[in-house]
C-alpha cells in the first residue's frame, strides 16, 4: 500500500510538468499579453515593467525561471491585482471554493445515495421511474440555468433566503450556491447509485442472503450497500475536482469571493501567473483525489491488493 | 402421503417477457408448467434435465426466490405461497438452498467465520452468545473439511470445491429440514464433484436431511438420489424410483436421455456408441401443443399433437406418455 502510494506520487511528477509546461506554452501562444490591454501605456514603461517581470526574456528563459520558482512554491506575482501574489490571492479565494464544494459534495452525496437506494429497491415502479427522471433533468440542465431559477424562486420571490453575495459571516448566504452546485452531482450520484444497487440485488450472494433468512433490512445495509458503493468511490475523485473547477460559474452568478473570479479575469487579461498557479493547482488536486479514490478502493474491497 | 416434507402441487412459474412490440402479444415464459411431487423425510429426490427445462427454476419457486405464478408448496403441512414476508423468512430456517456458483454466490465481503455464522445472527441473535456461535461455526466447518485455521479468511481465497464446502456449511448451521441443491457440483471439477456429492450424502445421513437434488448429470443423480424426476420444458416425464428409472425407462425422453450418456469403458463404447437426442427443445415461449416432446420424439403419433398426456402410473413409474406401455413391450 505504501509502496503503491509513493509509486503513484512519483509519477505524478512527469504529469505534472506536462500540465505545467503544456499550459505555459498554450498561455503564452494566445495573442497579446498582460499589459497590452491598458490604453496610453508610453512604450518605454511599458518596456520597464515587462522588464521588471522578465517578460523580455525569451521564452525558455522565462519557463526555466518560472520551474524554478514553483519549485520554492512559489507562484509569483499577479500582474493585474499589483503588488499580489499569485499565492495570496490562491490562500483567500481557495477556502471559499473548498467550503461551498464540501457542503455541495455532502449534499449530493446524502441525498444521491439515499435517492438511489430507494429507487433500486422498488426498482421499475413509480418510486423509480418518477425520481430517475428528475435525475435525468439534473444532470441535462447546465448549473447556470439552475443558479438563476433558484435565485428566482427562493430569493426575489418567497424571500426565504439571500441571494448569494457572501463576505464571511452569515452562513444563509451559501445556501443557494451549495444547491446549485450540488443539484447536477446529486442527479449523478443517484443514477450512478440506483444503476450499481440494482446490480447488486440482482447477484447470486445476495439470493444466498435471502436464503439465509436474514431481513431485508439486514441485506441491504450489511451485503449490498457496500459493493455498491464502489462505483461511487471512483466516481469521487473526479467528483470533488469537477465540483472545485464547477463552482467557478457558480460564483460568477453568485458574487462570491472565491478563486473563480480570479481564474476567469486572469484568462480574460493574460494574467499568466494567476491562469497558471490556478492551473497547476487544479492539475494536482485532480491527481490527488484519484489516487485518494483508488485507495479508498483497495481498503473498501478485499480482493484489491494494491 | 400425508406424511410427506414437502408437497407441490400443480406449481407454475412464468415469466413475462413483455410485449412484442408496443402493440403486440403479450409473451410469457412458461418456465414451469404445473409440476406436482411429494418428498419424504430423510429422502433425495433427484431433479434431471437438460439446459432450459425449469430445474432451477423449480428449485428457486420452492425456496421463495423466484415467484410461483400457481399452485402449492406445502412444506411442514402448510402453503409456503400463502406465507407473509416475515413468516417465510421464519421458515427458512428448515429450508435452506445449496447453490450452483459456488464462489459467486459467498459474499465476497465476509470471512469465512462471518458467512456460515450469519444465519445463526438472523435467527439466534438474541439468545446465541456469541462464543456458542463460533463453536458452532468451527463444528460445522469441521463436518464438511474445512480447517478451523480457515474461519478468517476470504471465500475467493477458496477453491471452488472449498467454497462450495462453505455454501453447504453455511446451508447446514441451522440444521435444517430440506436441503434444495441446485446444480450443487455442476461448476466443479469431475474429482472435487464425486467428493461434494459423497459430503452431502453422510450429512444426509447423520442429519437425517431430505434433499432435493437438481443436477443434469444423470450420473451423479443416480448416485445420491432414492427417487428421480424427470422434466422436459418445465413438465414432469417421468417419476421413478432410482433403479427402476435407470434399468427401465418408461418415458422415450428418459431412454434418450440415459442412451446418452457416455460409456466410461473405451470398447464398449465403440460397440454401443452413445446416441444423443437430435435437436434443440423448443421454446418456452411458444410450447408445442399436445405432448411437449413430441416434436423431438421418434415415436410421436397424430395423438401426441392433440392431447396432453396425463402423468400416470404404469409399472411402479409415473408416466407422463399415451403410448408407455406400448413402448416398453418392444
Amino acid at each position: 500500500m505504501l509502496r503503491y502510494t509513493l509509486r503513484r506520487l512519483l509519477g505524478a511528477i512527469p504529469t505534472m510538468l506536462v500540465i505545467i509546461s503544456l499550459a505555459f506554452v498554450l498561455l503564452h501562444a494566445a495573442p497579446g499579453g498582460p499589459f497590452d490591454a491598458q490604453k496610453a501605456l508610453p512604450p518605454e514603461i511599458k518596456k520597464s515593467i515587462e522588464h521588471t517581470y522578465h517578460l523580455d526574456e525569451p521564452l525558455y528563459e522565462q519557463y526555466g525561471r518560472y520551474l524554478v520558482q514553483i519549485l520554492h512554491g512559489d507562484f509569483g506575482p499577479s500582474y493585474q491585482y499589483r503588488g499580489t501574489r499569485v499565492n495570496d490571492l490562491i490562500a483567500e479565494g481557495f477556502p471559499v471554493d473548498v467550503g461551498i464544494g464540501s457542503i455541495a459534495l455532502a449534499l449530493a452525496l446524502i441525498f444521491g445515495t439515499a435517492i438511489g437506494i430507494l429507487a433500486a429497491l422498488r426498482q421499475n415502479s413509480v418510486w423509480d421511474y418518477l425520481p430517475m427522471g428528475i435525475a435525468m433533468l439534473g444532470i441535462s440542465i447546465p448549473s447556470f440555468v439552475i443558479a438563476p431559477v433558484l435565485i428566482l424562486i427562493f430569493a426575489v420571490t418567497l424571500h426565504w433566503l439571500p441571494a448569494g453575495a457572501w463576505s464571511g459571516g452569515d452562513p444563509s448566504h451559501l445556501v443557494l450556491p451549495a444547491l446549485a452546485l450540488a443539484a447536477p452531482y446529486t442527479a449523478y450520484v443517484a443514477r450512478l447509485m440506483r444503476g450499481s444497487m440494482v446490480e447488486v440485488l440482482g447477484s447470486p450472494f445476495i439470493r444466498t442472503a435471502h436464503a439465509k433468512g436474514l431481513p431485508l433490512r439486514t441485506i441491504v445495509l450489511r451485503h449490498a450497500i457496500k459493493p455498491a458503493l464502489m462505483p461511487l468511490v471512483s466516481f469521487l475523485g473526479p467528483a470533488v475536482v469537477g465540483i472545485i473547477t464547477g463552482s467557478i460559474v457558480i460564483e460568477t452568478i453568485f458574487g462570491l469571493p472565491g478563486i473563480g473570479r480570479y481564474f476567469v479575469d486572469g484568462a480574460l487579461n493574460r494574467d499568466y501567473t494567476v491562469v497558471l498557479g490556478v492551473t497547476i493547482l487544479y492539475g494536482a488536486l485532480i491527481l490527488l483525489f484519484n489516487l485518494l479514490a483508488d485507495l479508498a478502493y483497495a481498503l473498501l474491497d478485499p480482493r484489491i491488493r494494491l | 402421503m400425508s406424511n410427506a416434507l414437502l408437497s407441490v402441487r400443480d406449481l407454475r412459474v412464468q415469466f413475462d417477457l413483455g410485449r412484442d412490440g408496443w402493440f403486440g402479444a403479450r409473451r410469457v415464459l412458461h418456465a414451469v408448467g404445473g409440476v406436482s411431487f411429494e418428498l419424504a423425510r430423510g429422502e433425495t429426490l433427484g431433479i434431471v434435465g437438460e439446459s432450459g427445462c425449469g430445474k432451477s427454476s423449480l428449485a428457486r419457486a420452492i425456496l421463495r426466490l423466484t415467484p410461483a405464478s400457481g399452485g402449492q408448496i406445502s412444506f411442514q403441512g402448510e402453503d409456503l405461497l400463502r406465507l407473509d414476508a416475515e413468516a417465510m423468512r421464519q421458515r427458512r430456517r428448515a429450508l435452506q438452498p445449496i447453490f450452483q456458483d459456488p464462489l459467486a454466490s459467498l459474499n465476497p465481503r465476509m470471512t469465512v467465520g462471518e458467512i456460515i455464522g450469519e444465519p445463526l445472527r438472523a435467527f439466534f441473535s438474541s439468545t446465541m452468545p456469541r462464543d456458542e456461535r463460533r463453536q458452532r461455526v468451527l463444528a460445522m466447518m469441521q463436518r464438511v473439511g474445512l480447517l478451523p485455521n480457515q474461519i478468517n479468511r476470504y471465500a475467493h481465497e477458496f477453491s471452488g470445491g472449498q467454497a462450495q464446502r462453505i455454501g453447504i456449511a453455511r446451508a447446514l448451521v441451522l440444521e435444517p429440514e430440506l436441503v434444495v441443491c441446485d446444480e450443487p457440483v455442476s461448476a466443479l471439477d469431475v474429482s472435487i464433484k464425486s467428493q461434494i456429492i459423497n459430503l452431502l450424502q453422510d450429512l444426509q445421513e447423520e442429519m437425517g436431511l431430505s434433499l432435493l437434488f437438481v443436477a443434469h448429470d444423470l450420473a451423479a443423480v443416480r448416485h445420491i438420489s432414492h427417487r428421480v424426476m424427470v422434466l422436459y420444458l418445465g413438465r414432469v416425464m417421468e417419476l421413478a424410483d432410482r433403479d427402476a428409472l435407470y434399468r427401465a425407462p418408461q418415458h422415450p425422453y428418459t431412454r434418450a436421455l440415459i442412451a446418452a450418456i457416455p460409456d466410461p469403458d473405451p470398447r464398449r463404447a465403440r460397440a454401443h456408441p452413445a446416441k444423443p437426442l437430435g435437436g434443440e427443445p423448443p421454446s418456452p415461449v411458444t410450447p408445442p401443443s399436445g405432448c411437449v416432446f413430441r416434436t423431438r420424439c421418434p415415436h410421436a403419433r397424430a395423438r401426441c399433437t392433440e392431447e396432453v398426456p396425463a402423468l400416470r402410473s404404469v409399472g411402479g413409474s409415473q408416466v407422463a406418455c399415451h403410448f408407455a406401455e406400448e413402448l416398453t413391450a418392444d
